[in-house]
């Protein structure tokens, strides 16, 4: 029987000929990710584990990005305590304020991660990395903890749905748009345990980013990865960053897929997730009646360039709402050095919005734009649970940046041709 | 290794930002978690819940962020075993790392009503509802789990093994 993409990875990673879905492996790990809020809980359990080394140094990524800059003095004391591992055991890869990013625009932005590759990370997002062709899923801390230490993991082998693309996207669609139509589809329990892997013409219709943003929220359906193949603009991206040697892993022709789900991308419209589930998916064009009090662009999600410009091209000479707060928040210091570059910056300023330094802030609800009850928010983040940015009786509806920048202007959720035309 | 207590009975996909909210993320203390279990979705958890509860719930339990804080907290606030029809699977992998009961099963899931008094056997998945005389069949855990969760979790049960070795 033939492998998915992310089973024959899994199987080269645990010296294994072949897996088969269902089997429990032991899979040697490329790169190990904790943040300012996972890795606390992380360092407790290995130093109340006894270890006193870590597996490679150059291997393991700590970035502060949640909490950080410090928003209160917990939030800081926890940094520190991770300043401190990193110092101890001269860990390569430690990202604090002023070179952190979030984290999973980041870790793809400096090369850390390449096609071919298995990664673990005590964050949910850290599925984002499927979009370069490597196997990556979101573990808890104790399992940081534990491969920080060993350099391994167990996995059980997954089964898999195809999710074949075809057509192009329309103008304003985006790969946000892309995979709140799926989770629509499938439901946040649609791929529980199971890689979605992408395959069909469409793929390449499909810039790196939009593959970042579809393989970040692949958790939001359940999935354990979600992976896209590795091609030109896959090898595009990767060159200039990755300075290892890497090896692309194709699907067998003869792999086994639990079902397929067919997604044109010609009937892909701008897409906005409802509170509180982001399978509760609509057109963008029936939000009209949603006055909204604040638009977030930004996150691991849709913090990186492309999203910062498809904000721009919206918010380009227009003024956002009277009271509708904007805040716009570049994911890594390199999108905000060229957010400043390309004038992208003043375009926001000048709209009313304010530019934060990077951090998930917002996102989980940690700081930097809380809700109030009662309040609504189009958010380009991945999560619009209860309470997620706040107030239980707050609002989050999912959408992408052009959404989210139209529905700023608009005053409600709007589709990107309410505003321009 | 046994479990007894009232049921605490929610929805599906109930996730790890309503079991323990972001905003109290900037602790590790097991206690402060306990504290705000559950508090965005039942505010009254924290005053209902007593050692030994169990928390039954239908798909997709623990869905979400990867926050070991949410098993923490619902094992710190003193619960016993958590039912559900399913869990999200990081969830799924976070409790048993640390210790934390929980058994898959629809029957008992659709069976057990908030406030009813439940007893669960680990050894057998048997899940007896007293207030209904009613039994329902889990799947138990294999011997190397349920040792791994009597010691506590996964670091715990290494450090026995090595302690032994």
């Amino acid at each position: 029987m033939g492998m998915t993409m992310t089973q024959k990875i899994l199987a080269r990673h645990a010296g294994l000929d072949s897996v088969r879905p269902g089997q429990l492996i032991q899979a040697r790990l490329d790169l190990v990710l904790g943040n300012d809020i996972t890795t606390p809980v992380a360092i407790n359990e290995f130093e109340a584990a006894g270890f006193d080394r870590v597996f490679d140094k150059g291997k393991i990524a700590l970035v502060m990005d949640h909490f950080a800059p410090n928003k209160d003095i917990k939030a800081a004391t926890q940094c520190k305590q991770c300043r401190a591992f990193a110092r101890r055991f001269d860990i390569d890869h430690y990202y604090d304020v002023g070179q952190m990013g979030i984290e999973h625009a980041l870790l793809p932005e400096r090369g850390l991660v390449a096609p071919g590759e298995a990664v673990i990370g005590a964050d949910s997002h850290t599925c984002t990395y499927g979009a370069l062709g490597a196997f990556s899923t979101g573990v808890g801390s104790t399992d940081m903890g534990a491969a920080m230490a060993a350099g391994e993991t167990w996995f059980k082998v997954p089964s898999a749905i195809r999710v074949n693309l075809t057509g192009k996207l329309q103008p304003h669609v985006s790969g946000k748009d892309v995979i709140l139509t799926l989770i629509g589809r499938i439901g946040v329990d649609g791929a529980r345990y199971q890689s979605l892997e992408f395959t069909g013409p469409g793929v390449r219709e499909l810039t790196i980013y939009d593959r970042l943003t579809i393989s970040n929220m692949a958790i939001e359906a359940g999935a354990k990865n979600g992976i896209f193949p590795v091609d030109d603009i896959t090898r595009a991206y990767v060159a200039g960053r990755v300075d290892r040697p890497w090896e692309a892993v194709e699907a067998d022709g003869d792999a086994e897929y639990e079902r397929t789900v067919e997604i044109d991308l010609d009937q892909v419209d701008c897409t906005v997730a409802w509170p509180h589930l982001p399978e509760n998916a609509r057109s963008a064009r029936e939000g009209k009646d949603i006055a909204i009090d604040q638009i977030v662009i930004g996150s691991c999600t849709n913090g990186q360039l492309p999203d910062m410009a498809a904000a721009a091209e919206i918010l380009k000479g227009r003024r956002l709402a009277p009271g509708v707060r904007g805040i716009v928040i570049p994911a890594t210091q390199s999108v905000y050095r060229e957010c400043m570059h390309l004038g992208y910056t003043d375009v926001f300023l000048d709209a009313g919005c304010i530019v934060s330094t990077p951090t998930c802030g917002p996102c989980l609800g940690g700081y930097m734009g809380i809700l109030a009850a009662g309040e609504r928010c189009v958010s380009t983040t991945n999560r619009n649970f209860v309470g997620r940015m706040g107030h239980v009786d707050s609002e989050v509806y999912l959408a992408s940046p052009a959404v989210a920048a139209a529905s700023g202007i608009a005053g409600h959720i709007a589709h990107p041709e309410e505003v321009l035309k | 290794m046994n479990a007894h207590g009232t049921a605490h009975k929610y929805g599906d996909h109930v996730d790890t930002d309503v079991i323990i909210p972001a905003r109290y993320l900037n602790t590790q203390s097991h206690a402060e978690l306990a504290a705000h279990c559950m508090e965005d979705i039942d505010r009254d958890f924290h005053t209902k819940n007593r050692p030994g509860d169990i928390m039954v719930a239908g798909l997709n339990f623990g869905c979400g962020s990867s926050r070991e804080h949410a098993p923490i907290a619902i094992k710190a606030a003193g619960v016993s075993c958590v039912i559900a029809k399913n869990f999200a699977r990081i969830f799924y992998r976070n409790a048993i790392n640390i210790g934390m009961p929980i058994l898959e099963c629809p029957a008992a899931s659709e069976g057990i009503g908030d406030g009813d008094e439940v007893s669960v056997d680990f050894d057998t998945g048997v899940i007896t509802n007293i207030t209904k005389n009613e039994t329902y069949q889990a799947e138990p855990f294999p011997p190397f789990i349920r040792e791994m969760i009597a010691k506590g979790g996964l670091m715990a049960s290494l450090r026995a093994k090595e302690a032994r070795a």
